[in-house]
């Protein structure tokens, strides 16, 4: 199955509003894009169109392998603690040998801690551990970076490096600079719906 | 896959299991306890009225595990990672529906038993109030699901789903209570129906509720 994403004339809208249109991209095994633009331009959209969790206003979107996602919402049942709660999607997905990832996004020492008790930077290390074992070959990260110190960020940056030399795809949505090696860069305000003078009251 | 979602499920919403979760069945003998207290002791008053007292008891109980039945997991994006495993919102909402009426039904069939002897009804009660509760329990467990998932998205939708689901409910009380009345079992074969319709259909209504959730 050949790794790619494409979007074709893609438009969304949120209510009444279009947030882009016209946008295309393709994407091949190895590449990574980080999609840019304004609070409210559409990248969350963007990112769950292509997900395929929302219908597009226009335009479609193709894909052929297993999609990642990970966004502010971490899918871990906050009662449970963290090693219990990465197990169930760890089960789901199949994946044997979880403690590289934990090695790596440094949570060996959190696993017998409830969800609700981690801070904000320690659940985004929580999902992208739950990403890295999903081992899809799609990554579409909304705002990985947030709330991450300076060391998680450097840790995030080699895991997409790796994740992209090994054949995947990455799409990061975010507003702080990424130094991911052989980043291509789409702004999303570069797509969005311009008034023309006679439509103006 | 679809064990452990029924697994997560279940530890979640069986009684003792997770927090809350035996809020249903406390609930249900707390009522039937306080009944003779209320009405006072007389044996034969308690044993004309006890059944439909069970009945109604077991209703309202079913209104209590709908906060955080659905909204919870669709705040954690919980549905939307189902989905891009290829698991569709009518298949995960079968399994909870599945994981909720097991949480729900049979222990409140099993209170049924204490319940019995504190009201004082006689063996063919109980037993056509079991047959009842069997047939019925489905139903109301299908009926939460859909107005779950239906309010799972407004900010007092807690506090509607126990105002949605008392009209819903009503065939399945008049049914099941009323088979109690007559003392015939052919009423019950009617909640039976009005279950298997129900719970042949939330998966669709509670699924496309998940996915309009989805475009707000």
């Amino acid at each position: 199955m050949q790794t790619r994403i494409s979007a074709n004339d893609l438009a969304c809208r949120r209510g009444d509003r279009v947030l882009f249109r016209g946008l295309n991209l393709a994407l091949e095994a190895g590449d990574a894009l980080h999609v840019t633009g304004a609070n409210g331009s559409g990248k969350t959209t963007l990112i769950r169109a292509l997900a395929g969790l929302l219908t597009p206003f226009a335009g479609h979107v193709q894909s052929a392998c297993a999609i990642g996602l990970l966004d502010e919402r971490i899918s871990l049942d906050p009662d449970l603690p963290l090693g219990k709660a990465l197990e169930f999607w760890e089960r789901i997905d199949g994946c044997d040998d979880p403690s590289e990832a934990y090695q790596t996004l440094g949570l060996k020492a959190l696993l017998d801690i409830p969800v609700r008790y981690l801070s904000t930077g320690q659940r985004k290390r929580a999902g992208l551990a739950s990403l890295v074992n999903r081992h899809a070959p799609i990554w579409l990260l909304d705002e990985p970076l947030s709330g991450l110190d300076a060391g998680a960020i450097e840790q995030v940056t080699t895991l997409v490096e790796n994740h992209c030399e090994s054949g995947g795809i990455a799409l990061i949505a975010s507003h702080q600079a990424l130094s991911v090696y052989g980043l291509k860069t789409l702004a999303i305000d570069d797509y969005v719906p311009q008034l023309k003078h006679e439509d103006a009251p | 896959m679809i064990g452990t979602l029924l697994k997560r499920d279940l530890a979640r919403l069986f009684p003792f299991a997770g927090s809350g979760a035996a809020l249903p069945l406390v609930f249900f003998l707390a009522v039937a306890m306080l009944y003779p207290f209320a009405v006072g002791p007389d044996a034969g008053l308690l044993g004309r009225t006890g059944g439909g007292v069970v009945w109604i008891a077991a209703l309202l109980a079913a209104i209590l595990p709908l906060d955080g039945l659905v909204a919870r997991d669709i705040e954690y994006g919980v549905f939307d990672q189902l989905k891009l495993r290829g698991m569709t919102e009518e298949a995960s909402m079968a399994i909870r529906l599945v994981a909720h009426w097991l949480g729900f039904g049979p222990p409140l069939v099993l209170a049924t038993f204490p319940v019995a002897a504190l009201l004082g009804l006689d063996g063919p009660t109980l037993h056509l109030l079991l047959l009842g509760l069997l047939a019925g329990t489905p139903g109301l467990a299908a009926i939460g699901l859909m107005i779950a998932s239906l309010t799972a998205s407004l900010r007092a939708g807690a506090a509607l789903s126990g105002l949605l689901l008392i009209p819903l409910a009503l065939p399945i009380l008049i049914f099941g209570a009323g088979a109690l009345a007559r003392m015939d079992q052919a009423s019950l074969g009617f909640v039976a129906a009005i279950s298997l319709l129900l719970v042949a259909s939330a998966p669709f209504a509670a699924g496309a509720a998940i996915r309009a959730s989805r475009e707000t």
